[in-house]
């Protein structure tokens, strides 16, 4: 990035392309509304005002954006569900809820870089009509949350926000919701149910899709924090141009967040599908800990299905099919999804040899028992079971019976639920358990067959190392 | 015992609220962010001001307080710390943090369990809970302590100097 | 509302079978209208559908779509496309029907599901059926035995939670039975306007739970009891009373107001146990109100007359029924008609007053009134007029304005006009301002009524009459349905129907008659009475039918058409 200076220890990665995070960790940047007008900031939304809504939209999708939240929908698309002669206020909220355990890149934008958020989402507000958008932001993250709307007030104070923007007779207000602690808000619909006031309980989809009936029932779009700042980009570049970026249907860039057994890990803006597995564990990160053999990886948010390391992958149909290492795996959304996975929400989770998968995956379900919102039955009752079982797992107390049940209780769980969230807890039990079963039944005791066993509670560093 | 709001406070309330000009219900979490800020916690009276400040039943306002683990009900300490739990904070150490921590502040976590997640220690200074994925598991463990931000948290001993 | 036209109508394929349903006909209730029943817990039609409980899960298919292009799927002969089934199962309570939709209750994923549910519902249940009064009628039960495997793999400790929760006067919580169907809160929050309930904590750990120092006090509280599917709320007068499987059912209705809520009476060996609403989406819904529900506890009351009785010399003494109403009919005889009066009852069934009317005939009765009994309305189903049977009183006792003339009546005694009275059903002294000195100018007193009261101490003949669940009849609430009340206790000791009474009475004055049953008399006031006409008693049915116009409607009924017309609810 020519003449742009990162703080030491901070560079970006040479096989790095930055675009959302061009100004992360950038010396002499700062979160003020004069330093981002020095860059060129805002401009793109005065080239919206000046667009039809209906081509903006047609650039997003021409750009091809997939949601960086974790599903990968087509942004553009998801714009156009909107019911065509839709009578009702129309809102946009701003996922900036981030908490897919491994992932950990909106946390910049947001500290570091709040008006390119603002000009992206306003752009976006325009392109939809929405008069009225919220940034809803996960409580861990109190100092954002007064960044942001600091943020908002010199936007507002600059005519960026608030009546007759710029001119143009659109108005938008923008507040920041701060959350309280739930994952589950992650969750679109459990989203708009905490943004009105209520338990986030998600909401079932016929007939509550958030384009039609979101908040207060009124047609929604949700997007994540990174997806809404590529909107800047898209209207800046073009988005055919846009699309050169990154590999066919997963077009652009991405934040990878590579956390766990790496020697450095960290947050690297990749051109999506164009970087391997290996470049980013080997180059980007240093590689393993010295000493250490790789085992298995998570790689897009601790709900995607675990990856062993010494899997092949076949990947691609016909005469197009070829055969993968782990290491060879692309970084896109389509290839991860063939490996039996997903790219979800760009968290990379690394473990090596040293690791217990047993403890791995207690540690997974603890979070999700933690999490499940106990809305509907699968996932209430399931991801606590699950998590007594691995408890006894850890401890010792489990007969190898108990990963039969185990892996049944995910089943269970997976595709019942009223929420992604279900195949968000069950995923991690049912992938470790495909792929990991030795090493788990090796973890029980068959003497405990049918014997009435509870763990203790977990103790604090059980099976660690 | 009734609930003392200030009179400034309740005005900051009052201009949260307006944010939500289609339904005052939307700022339960608003509302409950500024009293829990001000009192440190969420106490049957904030529980029931709420509701009458938003025209709510109070069981309403205790569902919202109950589910978020980000509202407390019991009073922590002059410094509350929250070490994230999760995977790789974990593979990074958080437990072993967690109990440095208690061992260095004196703190006893044996009662701890879902409905009582805080433990305080004996002098009342600190307070410390697990927390889930904190969101920058790249640089664990981390931890907050009241709404200050640390990552790559090796020493127990630094981090409680910070907080006398 | 018009009939569905043939292109409102889809043709959708349940269990291998087409059929045609109109659109946005949910596929619960497509099932359920081909008798097909698909297990669910937190679906009911009245209330808004969250889809939680995922019992009602079910295998669908659409047609397949062919990839551009490949050849289109091509229609077999009876014009349905081939069905591409999902391998994602759906919620039947909320998905709603689509064109040549395949949907399979039965087969690997549908049942796959439910068992799956199943055990998950039953992991954390303290699974005390033998303490619970539910036992009988839990669907956790029910679909246990149709859905379930038998056997749990369940071995983990159990959630521990809040048991025998009082959470009001009326109503019991037990938060381990809680299977978080969340019908009790939509209940509260939806139909009775009264948000106190919601759920606590989250997760595998979630309670239900009223705020503390807040309680279920409204008057419908006790409809929770009903629609909760397990036995986690429960009605404290009815907690264990009596097992379920024990009862007889009978299909009645309310009598506490001019709505008549249609109801199910509970009993065994003559005793009445419980009460619950029963489903009249003309009338009721599927509620009733607490104060109408409970009471009926005096229907076992030690003041129940028991014996007819006649007054000798100032004391009252247990006759027969020939002796007390050949008595009465000699005293009666004695005295011209213009100085009789008859007071009768606007609780007394059609029958009763078309005996009545009879009656005050044969008498050339100079007078003939009901009581009045005005409350206020609470805006939902509780009628302001708290007799049962007003325009029943109307229609076939001819009064244009019941209860209007009392002050005539009493004037009458006063004057010394008025020299005998005969009050049918009614307690003149406590509920209709007749002070017992009025009563004593009296020559002759004759009162039926279920129990003791001070208008029957001061009756020279004092008859037992049956109470409503005691006998059969028709009454007309205040719309004007015609609704049928069915007998479903016998009364105490030689305690009669009041028809029967009147009928007798009209015998030891020489009217003849040759009724023996009261669909006999109904046949005979269906013969006189024009808005009757045509009419059998078979033909009334369990749920009634409109009769009259009267202009008057229920609110409750009125909301909810209006939730049913805005797609909030099914109906």
């Amino acid at each position: 990035m020519s003449g742009i200076t990162y703080q030491r220890g901070r560079e970006p990665h040479p096989k790095e392309h930055r675009v959302v995070f061009r100004n992360v960790d950038r010396v002499g940047w700062d979160t003020g509304i004069d330093t981002f007008l020095k860059e060129g900031g805002y401009e793109q939304l005065k080239k919206a005002l000046g667009m039809e809504r209906s081509a903006i939209i047609e650039e997003v999708k021409k750009a091809g954006l997939r949601g960086r939240g974790g599903a990968g929908f087509p942004c553009g698309v998801k714009w156009t569900f909107i019911p065509p002669g839709n009578t009702k206020p129309v809102y946009l909220i701003c996922n900036a809820d981030e908490s897919e355990p491994g992932t950990f890149k909106d946390r910049y934008i947001l500290h570091q870089d709040p008006h390119q958020l603002l000009e992206g989402m306003i752009i976006a507000c325009f392109a939809v009509g929405a008069k009225l958008a919220y940034i809803y932001i996960r409580e861990e993250f109190p100092e954002a949350a007064q960044i942001v709307e600091k943020a908002i007030a010199e936007a507002h104070a600059k005519g960026f926000l608030g009546k007759d923007i710029l001119g143009s007779g659109f108005d938008l207000e923008i507040y920041v919701h701060r959350g309280a602690g739930a994952y589950i808000c992650g969750e679109e619909t459990g989203l708009i149910e905490s943004l009105e006031g209520k338990r986030p309980y998600p909401r079932i989809k016929p007939p509550y899709f958030p384009a039609a009936m979101g908040l207060y029932l009124c047609p929604t779009i949700v997007n994540n924090v990174e997806t809404l700042c590529h909107v800047k980009h898209i209207l800046e570049m073009g988005g055919e141009a846009w699309a050169q970026t990154g590999t066919k249907n997963n077009t652009g860039t991405r934040i990878l967040c590579v956390s766990g057994d790496v020697k450095k890990p960290g947050y690297f803006e990749v051109e999506v599908g164009k970087v391997t597995m290996g470049e980013v564990i080997n180059d980007m990160c240093g590689g393993l800990k010295d000493g250490r053999k790789l085992k298995a990886v998570i790689p897009g948010g601790s709900s995607a299905k675990v990856l062993r390391a010494d899997e092949t992958f076949t990947v691609g149909r016909g005469d197009d099919a070829r055969q993968l290492t782990i290491w060879d795996i692309p970084m896109d959304f389509d290839t991860m999804a063939a490996c039996g996975s997903m790219a979800g929400s760009g968290g990379v989770i690394v473990i090596d040899d040293s690791r217990s998968i047993s403890w791995v995956l207690n540690n997974l379900n603890n979070f999700y028992a933690h999490e499940s919102c106990g809305q509907c039955t699968p996932c209430r009752e399931g991801s606590l079971w699950m998590k007594k079982i691995t408890d006894r797992v850890v401890a010792g107390k489990a007969s190898p019976t108990d990963i039969d049940t185990l892996y049944g209780v995910a089943k269970n769980i997976d595709g019942r639920t009223i929420c992604a969230f279900g195949e968000a807890c069950s995923w991690p039990t049912e992938s470790f358990v495909e792929k990991f079963r030795d090493e788990l039944v090796a973890d029980t005791k068959p003497e405990l067959e049918g014997a009435l066993v509870s763990a203790e509670p977990l103790t604090a560093a059980a099976g660690l190392r | 015992m009734s609930l003392d709001i200030p009179s400034e406070l309740e005005a900051e309330i009052d201009e949260r609220i307006t944010h939500y000009p289609v339904s005052k219900r939307s700022a339960v979490l608003p509302v409950l962010h500024h009293l829990q800020h001000h009192f440190g916690y969420i106490g049957e009276e904030a529980v029931e001001w709420t509701a009458a400040k938003l025209g709510l039943e109070p069981i309403k306002v205790l569902e919202v307080v109950t589910f978020y683990p980000g509202f407390r009900q019991e009073a922590p300490g002059k410094y509350h710390i929250r070490v994230c739990r999760t995977l790789s904070c974990a593979m990074a150490g958080s437990y072993e943090l967690m109990e440095s921590i208690c061992e260095k502040t004196g703190i006893d976590r044996s009662g701890v369990n879902h409905h009582h997640p805080i433990a305080v220690s004996p002098d009342g200074k600190y307070s410390i809970e697990f927390a889930e994925c904190l969101a920058s598991c790249g640089f664990g463990p981390v931890c907050m302590v009241n709404d200050d931000f640390h990552e790559s948290v090796a020493d127990a001993d630094a981090l409680l100097k910070q907080y006398p | 509302m018009s009939e569905p036209t043939k292109t409102d109508l889809v043709d959708v394929q349940i269990d291998g079978v087409w059929h045609q349903f109109p659109k946005g006909t949910r596929l619960i209730e497509a099932c359920r209208q081909v008798g097909v029943e698909v297990p669910h817990y937190c679906y009911h039609p009245k209330l808004t559908s969250p889809g939680n409980c995922r019992m009602c899960l079910v295998e669908t298919g659409m047609p397949p779509r062919p990839m551009p292009g490949a050849e289109p799927p091509q229609p077999d002969e009876s014009g349905h496309l081939p069905i591409s089934w999902i391998p994602r199962p759906v919620i039947a309570c909320a998905n709603t029907v689509a064109p040549n939709m395949g949907v399979r209750t039965t087969g690997p994923i549908t049942e796959g599901c439910r068992q799956g549910v199943m055990e998950l519902l039953l992991a954390n249940h303290p699974l005390d059926c033998p303490i619970c009064d539910q036992a009988g009628e839990c669907t956790l039960q029910e679909y246990s035995v149709e859905h379930g495997k038998g056997e749990s793999r369940f071995r983990e400790n159990k959630v521990k939670k809040p048991k025998n929760v009082d959470v009001g006067p009326r109503v019991r919580l037990d938060d381990e039975r809680c299977i978080m169907c969340s019908r009790c809160i939509r209940f509260t929050d939806e139909i009775a306007d009264d948000p106190v309930l919601g759920f606590t904590d989250r997760g595998s750990h979630t309670v239900l739970a009223v705020y503390p120092g807040r309680e279920l006090a409204n008057n419908y509280s006790l409809n929770t009891v009903d629609i909760c599917p397990v036995g986690a709320l429960t009605s404290n007068d009815f907690r264990f009373q009596m097992r379920v499987w024990f009862m007889r059912e009978t299909q009645t209705i309310d009598t506490n107001c001019a709505t008549g809520c249609n109801i199910t009476v509970f009993s065994r060996q003559n005793r009445i146990y419980r009460i619950v609403p029963r489903q009249n989406n003309d009338v009721n819904s599927d509620w009733m109100p607490d104060s109408h529900r409970l009471n009926f506890h005096w229907i076992d009351s030690e003041a129940r007359l028991t014996d007819p009785m006649v007054k000798v010399d100032g004391v009252h003494r247990p006759a027969t029924w020939n002796e007390a109403l050949s008595v009465a009919a000699e005293r009666l005889a004695s005295l011209s008609g213009s100085e009789i009066a008859v007071i009768a009852s606007a609780r007394m069934t059609n029958e009763e007053l078309f005996m009545t009317s009879r009656l005050v005939k044969l008498l050339g009765a100079g007078h003939v009134e009901t009581v009045p009994r005005q409350g206020e309305a609470d805006g939902y189903l509780v009628s302001a007029d708290r007799n049962p049977n007003t325009n029943g009183v109307r229609l076939v006792l001819g009064l244009e304005n019941p209860g209007s003339t009392l002050d005539r009546v009493k004037s009458g005694i006063e004057q010394g006009r008025i020299k005998a009275l005969i009050v049918l059903q009614e307690n003149l002294v406590e509920d209709a301002g007749f002070p017992p000195e009025l009563l004593g100018k009296l020559d002759f007193l004759l009162a039926t009524y279920p129990l003791a009261n001070p208008t029957t101490g001061l009756a020279d003949i004092v008859l037992p009459g049956a109470c409503w669940a005691e006998k059969s009849g028709t009454m007309l609430n205040v719309t004007g349905r015609l609704q049928r009340l069915n007998k479903a206790v016998d009364g105490p000791g030689q305690t009669r129907e009041p028809w029967e009474i009147v009928r007798d009475l009209v015998h030891a004055l020489g009217g003849g008659n040759g009724i023996y049953s009261v669909t006999e008399v109904f046949k005979q006031l269906a013969a006189e009475v024009p808005e009757f006409k045509g009419l059998s008693w078979g033909q009334i049915g369990d749920l009634g039918l409109p009769l009259i116009e009267t202009g008057e409607t229920i609110p409750a009924l009125e909301r909810e058409k209006e939730r049913i017309a805005a797609g909030i609810i099914v109906g």
